[in-house]
């Protein structure tokens, strides 16, 4: 009895606050919009008895997902999001890898710094992090003030408000997430084997790509999911770094909710989100239970 | 000993200045007394006064940090809680859906989340404000709370458990005299993580907070949504500065700890 | 079917500590049709045994033979399927382990890394809620046993791998258990320092006058501190005997093979005269000569188990024992105080013999390719049927 009160506590807690509000998500993608508040209808009204819960469910229907789909801003959005979470996975792991690896071969005495080095960006506001490069990337900031002065170029780039930007906006704030993953992998590679690989015939590179990359493969699936799957639904870095053509679906949905007041559709939006990215998290959570929990 | 290689060593140089470059700006920009940031006019504090006499600001501040210290702390009872649960509670009904819903707040989109929760407060009528934002942030603070204690609990000898439980201790007692004060470091850096990820949070916050609640994040993302601004550099460089100085303390802390540990086993080698 | 030796004879010695022989002696814990299962799996399989009060016992077997479910079913850390275990008379089902009076001493040592070496220690005292100078007294006797005075403000991780397992002890012994449960108790350490070990170890089992079981796979050790060992195989007792009986009289093949060196011959089983025991095992061969056993039908195929060390090596045929072989030196194996011939026989039939080496002089009075005689009493051997 002891046990299902410990159990039952987070379990509660979990159910009321997770799973609950997913199941009122959707209920509400199948509503309609109103001007009333809450701006939705309709309601269930269950004073008005069995009348009232036929009512309710008279009055869902999957209009705000067929609209998602006439619209082209939609699915325009969700398929650029995409593109943009493969880009900057990908260009992620390729700045994350040579850190990684780099900590993973340096001095004993050296690891705890630079593992400390990593972390702290992580315990810094991402808020911050995403913000620093405006100054930097702004018309007149300090990159172009530098070539300029360099003389590399004559006129000023115009990175800001681009999706260049919200590329290294991604790359930068994500990098940690990248590199702790990959450094467990490859600290627990056994230098031996490299040798072997070697004594064996191989060259460096071949080892390489014979022995290294394939062992650090965990490394690499755990940091590709940390930094796709939050990417998909991205607000902050596409809204402060990018311009008025980058979409992102995270940021439709913040508009659709907060500018639109459009409820129902900005849930739907939710929905087909969470439909795309459902695969990825359970994945996600099945390869890391294991890490997290011991195989036994 | 080894030596780096000096592809090795590049890698990490330009890694590190890639990583830091930003932020030290950010710092350097802060003491400039033009407000135009990016055109340097000379060394000045003007905007740190500035900063702390914007009442609205403050306000912000302190809202947070209650918010944060709130949502940490029942965050860290129930993730320890729930990570007690996974790794010593055997199999139960509904594990895979407790462990899939305790985990997936780790990557799931803070606009999903910060969406389904205000729906949530709306539909059972709870008025938007303190409350809410500190419910909405136990809720995803808990994963990180449970995976930092989880990988502690599984590193744990199991048999001391059974030891406390052999010498007369009850099960309780047996958490509360052993099992606790072993993961303990555990339990404070998942408090410090979601004391952390608290203060940063913009997207959920901005969901389920009200009007008398606006919290640190959303006031420097309204005030930084066009622009930049010389204020919000004073306070970012006060920001980095305070977890650079957490950081760099925790981590010259564990490393003392170590060197004596190493130190205490060869001395205990006859 | 296992071929009973000798009845074991009532000790006309009353100072010698057996109570198993004595028929009026109440054990001290009782397994009564013991069953253990985990799903499908079968740990303890139908199991009874009696362990006496004072004995130091030891539960041998490979890993996954069900003795450490013993043991955690006696810590109450397991309850049994089916089947009752009783200690001291009173029924242990249901009874959870802060509750019995029974400590154990844990494979890990299981110490509490965040309290000194007298806290550990005295962690299971003040659970009882003793007074503050009885704890004190106790934890200083314990320290004083254990030779620990000097470390009692040590952490676990500031003494070495001995001290830990002397501290493991201490702490075990503190609460004066009726029965105290030894896991693996000196898996960890080196060899020198468990053979010195095992020495303490019976030293203070005597001191304390505390019933000890020990789990343990390794045979010399069971052998070396036990007064009684059940030699355990995939859930079930094979043999629980003195170790000298367990050595010298297994009870079948799988005794004899797993607890020391063994030839294992197989023949089949024949008694020309009522006094006399054979075993033919290779044509052309003399039958060996045993003592004749009863229970075993003639003629049923038996195998006969002989320890090297009861074979005489010697270059002229001796005339002396009742049996003899001739073969071939194949190979040699120095240990230092002894030298394991192993030879092969006309048949075919390789069969080790163990001689000690008295005289340090390196000429070596056997090598490689030497055709030597074999002899052995009609005594030296078992006769098993399974």
């Amino acid at each position: 009895m002891k046990r299902f009160a410990l159990i039952a506590l987070p379990y509660s807690w979990l159910l009321a606050l997770f799973l609950v509000p997913f199941l009122i998500v959707f209920k509400i993608s199948l509503s309609d919009t109103a001007l009333a508040i809450p701006p939705y209808t309709p309601n269930l009204d269950l004073s008005a008895g069995w009348q009232g819960i036929k009512d309710f469910f008279a009055g869902l229907d999957v209009e705000n997902f067929t609209f998602l789909t006439t619209d082209s801003l939609y699915w325009k959005a969700y398929l650029s999001s995409l593109k943009i979470a493969v880009t900057s996975t990908f260009l992620t792991l390729l700045v994350a890898y040579p850190i990684a690896y780099g900590m993973s071969r340096a001095p004993d005495e050296w690891r705890p710094t630079l593992m400390m080095l990593i972390i702290l960006p992580f315990w810094t506001s991402f808020l911050i992090r995403v913000y620093s490069w405006k100054a930097i990337l702004a018309q007149e900031g300090l990159l172009n003030q530098v070539l300029l002065a360099l003389g590399v170029i004559d006129t000023p780039l115009t990175i800001l408000n681009t999706n260049t930007a919200v590329y290294i906006g991604i790359i930068y704030t994500y990098l940690p997430f990248m590199v702790l993953p990959l450094y467990a992998a490859l600290e627990k590679l056994d230098e031996t084997l490299l040798e072997a690989a070697e004594d064996l015939g191989c060259t460096r590179m071949k080892a390489f790509w014979l022995v290294t990359l394939p062992l650090s493969k965990q490394g690499i699936i755990a940091g590709s999911f940390l930094v796709f799957i939050p990417v998909m639904g991205e607000f902050v870095i596409p809204t402060l770094l990018g311009g008025s053509d980058t979409l992102m679906i995270g940021k439709v949905l913040w508009e659709e909710f907060f500018s639109n007041r459009d409820w129902p559709v900005a849930s739907a939006v939710a929905i087909i989100l969470l439909l795309i990215l459902i695969v990825p998290i359970v994945l996600f959570i099945k390869t890391e239970e294991k890490e997290w929990e011991g195989e036994t | 000993m080894r030596k780096l290689s000096w592809f090795n060593l590049t890698s990490l140089t330009f890694g590190f200045a890639f990583l830091y470059l930003p932020m030290i700006v950010l710092v350097v920009y802060s003491f400039n007394s033009n407000k135009l940031v990016t055109v340097w006019a000379g060394f000045s504090t003007k905007w740190y006064g500035e900063l702390f006499r914007n009442e609205a600001m403050m306000d912000a501040a302190w809202v947070t940090i209650r918010v944060a210290l709130a949502s940490s702390t029942l965050a860290t009872v129930l993730g320890t809680l729930a990570a007690y649960v996974l790794v010593r509670g055997g199999r139960f009904h509904g594990r895979t859906l407790f462990s899939g819903m305790l985990y997936a707040p780790l990557v799931m989109p803070d606009v999903i989340l910060g969406l389904s929760l205000l729906l949530l407060f709306i539909a059972i009528g709870l008025d938007r404000g303190l409350l809410t934002i500190i419910l909405a942030h136990t809720t995803f603070s808990m994963a990180y709370v449970a995976v930092v204690v989880t990988s502690r609990l599984v590193a744990f000898d199991r048999s001391l458990e059974e030891a406390a439980l052999d010498l007369g201790c009850t099960r309780f007692e047996a958490f509360r005299l052993v099992t606790l004060p072993i993961i303990a470091p555990a339990v404070i850096s998942g408090w410090l993580l979601g004391f952390t990820l608290s203060l940063d949070d913009l997207v959920i916050a901005s969901f389920t907070s009200g009007p008398s609640s606006t919290t640190l994040p959303i006031k420097i993302f309204s005030a930084v949504r066009l622009g930049v601004s010389p204020e919000i550099n004073a306070l970012s460089a006060i920001l980095i500065g305070i977890v650079s100085v957490g950081v760099i303390t925790a981590s010259l802390i564990s490393k003392r700890a170590i060197a004596k540990r190493i130190a205490d086993e060869n001395r205990a080698t006859p | 079917m296992a071929v009973a030796p000798h009845k074991p004879r009532p000790n006309p010695n009353q100072n010698v500590f057996a109570p198993w022989d004595d028929p009026d002696a109440v054990p001290l814990i009782r397994f009564k049709n013991v069953s253990k299962r985990f799903g499908d799996f079968t740990a303890i399989d139908d199991l009874t045994l009696d362990i006496y009060e004072r004995e130091f016992f030891a539960l041998l077997g490979p890993s996954g033979c069900g003795k450490t479910t013993m043991m955690r079913m006696l810590a109450g850390f397991e309850r049994a399927t089916e089947g009752t275990i009783t200690l001291g008379g009173q029924d242990m089902g249901g009874i959870p382990p802060n509750e019995r009076p029974v400590n154990m001493m844990f494979q890990s040592y299981a110490l509490f890394p965040h309290l000194s070496v007298w806290d550990n220690i005295a962690f299971g005292l003040k659970r009882d809620k003793l007074p503050k100078d009885k704890i004190e007294a106790r934890v200083s006797e314990m320290l004083r046993l254990t030779r620990l005075e000097q470390f009692a403000k040590r952490k676990p991780h500031q003494i070495s791998g001995g001290q830990r397992q002397r501290v493991a002890l201490a702490r075990a012994l503190a609460k004066a258990p009726k029965l105290l449960l030894l896991d693996e108790p000196l898996g960890a350490l080196d060899r020198k320092l468990r053979e010195e070990t095992q020495f303490e170890l019976m030293d203070i089992q005597e001191k304390t006058g505390t019933t000890f079981v020990i789990v343990t796979h390794d045979q010399e050790e069971a052998m070396t501190v036990a007064s009684r060992i059940a030699v355990m195989d995939h859930g079930k007792i094979i043999q629980v005997d003195t170790p000298a009986r367990v050595y010298e009289q297994p009870s079948s093949v799988y005794v004899a093979d797993f607890i020391g060196d063994v030839n294992l011959i197989e023949g089949v089983y024949t008694r020309p005269t009522p006094e006399r025991g054979e075993i033919a095992y290779a044509e052309g061969e003399p039958p060996i000569a045993v003592d004749p056993v009863d229970g075993i039908t003639i003629g049923t195929r038996v195998t006969y188990a002989i320890r090297p060390e009861k074979i005489r090596v010697s270059r002229e045929e001796p005339d002396d024992r009742a049996n003899r072989a001739f073969g071939k030196i194949i190979d040699i194996g120095y240990l230092g105080n002894t030298s394991t011939y192993h030879v092969e026989l006309s048949t075919g039939q390789m069969v080790k013999a163990a001689m000690t080496n008295a005289s340090r002089i390196a000429r070596r009075e056997f090598t490689w390719d030497d055709e030597v005689w074999l002899s052995w009493r009609e005594t030296a051997g078992v006769v098993l049927a399974k």
